[in-house]
């Protein structure tokens, strides 16, 4: 057991040193412990691209009042919604998340608030640098959708039809990848959302994240959105999910 | 016969500088707009077409199958109780509406804190209403395109709280904009004027119960 585990170790610290030989060049990986693992109290990580990166997907204001404001106030009032509750203080955003219902309204809005723009951050990237789908994670959307295709357009839809705030996601759930919905900041990791499941993918589907640009056109947002969609991140969640070996 | 689409009860930019004609040409002319040409595209040929709007909300509401029609019912008549509420001259609260604020929250001011934190309060997209129950004012954030006449009881006042109704003039600062709405923008009058109709049918109703005898007779014909 205990060579079994040593022999695991030193695969995964050689991977290790491959990646970052073979890629000298690139920036330090995003935390490979996921969000839902750490404790407060949370800071505001940088964009892990500029303000103007994402045009002409999604224009630079917006992209400076979504982070620098909105997801800013997020962290703040977790932060003070943990101080007002010490018995929180201790548990993780996913202990959080778990058992949700039992909270107040401020420390729900606002973990989910600052989960689910992390992730939709970390899954941006500029225009034509998203790189595609792994073979894998490809191979399973269109075994649960039918097409690549019909999973953008079975995405699309479902933004749409989420009336008022809300996000839609990917998510990993039964043992397959399906869509789902949760209003304002709720995501699929807590216990008072109609489809559990781990998220892959998130959009962000309140007005704050398109109607500068768009104004009432959700549908173009949607649709414009996969030029900006950063696969390689994707599939990180992903493999995570599906205990893929990434 | 198709729900109309009312034009904006003042020009596009009798608001400014508290609300922008930009402001005004989207959250009217697009959102609005919007709500009530997919409205008469969803009751085309159904029960819905010969009802007027507040009845297709409080039918739909009752009928899942319905969702899409109540949210754009709702929406469509939120949206034109919205414009009614808002007047480029903003005068003060008439007679009976200061007297009811006085009664419900002590003053004007604690009447505008209260109004504000539950603008804040209410979390993603919804309205702020100022409403009568039991002859007596209350406060009320409901979300997305819920009215306020559902659950709560009859509106008088609403401040719609949805991004798109602040997000050009005011950006995510939604406190800034209820507090503009509320200090330059509401339209007493309309406040005033509704607490009156409401009075005359809260009398009228009396009266028919009192002709009937107390023998149970509801004057449900009476909203």
């Amino acid at each position: 057991m205990k060579r079994i585990l040593a022999a695991g170790l030193g695969a995964a610290l050689l991977a290790v040193l491959v990646a970052a030989t073979a890629n000298p060049g690139a920036s330090a990986p995003p935390p490979d412990i996921p969000l839902e693992q750490h404790k407060g109290p949370y800071t505001l990580a940088p964009l892990p691209y500029a303000t103007d990166a994402l045009n002409p997907v999604i224009d630079t204001a917006t992209m400076e009042i979504h982070h620098g404001k909105h997801h800013q106030a997020y962290v703040t009032n977790l932060n003070a919604a943990l101080e007002a509750n010490p018995a929180l203080k201790d548990k993780t955003l996913g202990e959080i998340f778990a058992g949700v219902s039992q909270y107040d309204a401020a420390v729900r809005n606002n973990a989910g608030g600052h989960w689910n723009h992390t992730l939709f951050w970390r899954t941006m990237a500029p225009p034509g640098k998203g790189g595609a789908p792994s073979e894998v994670l490809r191979a399973q959307i269109e075994k649960d959708f039918g097409s690549f295709d019909a999973f953008r357009k079975a995405f699309q839809a479902a933004g749409m039809k989420q009336f008022g705030a809300g996000w839609v996601w990917l998510i990993w759930a039964d043992e397959r990848l399906q869509i789902t919905t949760t209003p304002n900041q709720d995501n699929p990791l807590m216990a008072v959302a109609a489809k559990r499941g781990k998220p892959i993918l998130g959009n962000d589907l309140w007005e704050h994240a398109y109607s500068l640009k768009h104004q009432n056109r959700r549908d173009a947002y949607l649709a414009g959105w996969w030029d900006v969609v950063n696969w390689t991140e994707v599939t990180r969640p992903f493999y995570r999910a599906a205990a893929v070996p990434g | 016969m198709p729900i109309p689409f009312p034009p904006l009860p003042f020009a596009e930019n009798a608001l400014e500088p508290a609300m922008s004609v930009e402001t005004l040409r989207y959250h009217h002319g697009k959102h609005h707009k919007s709500y009530v040409e997919k409205l008469n595209k969803l009751i085309a040929g159904t029960g819905y077409d010969t009802m007027p709007l507040r009845a297709i909300v409080e039918r739909s509401a009752k009928a899942r199958k319905d969702r899409k029609i109540y949210t754009n019912a709702a929406q469509a008549w939120n949206h034109a109780f919205f414009w009614d509420s808002l007047a480029p001259q903003s005068e003060s609260p008439g007679k009976m509406t200061a007297e009811g604020i006085a009664a419900a929250f002590g003053s004007h001011d604690k009447f505008a804190e209260k109004f504000k934190k539950t603008a804040m309060d209410t979390f993603g997209s919804g309205w702020v209403w100022l409403y009568q129950k039991d002859g007596k004012f209350a406060i009320v954030g409901t979300p997305d395109g819920d009215p306020c006449f559902l659950r709560h009881g009859e509106p008088v006042f609403v401040t719609d709280v949805w991004e798109h109704a602040y997000y050009i003039d005011h950006r995510n600062e939604r406190e800034a904009f209820v507090d503009t709405v509320l200090s330059k923008l509401v339209n007493w009058r309309a406040v005033e004027g509704r607490l009156n109709a409401l009075k005359d049918r809260q009398e009228a109703k009396a009266d028919i119960r009192r002709q009937a005898g107390g023998k149970g007779v509801e004057p449900w014909f009476i909203a």
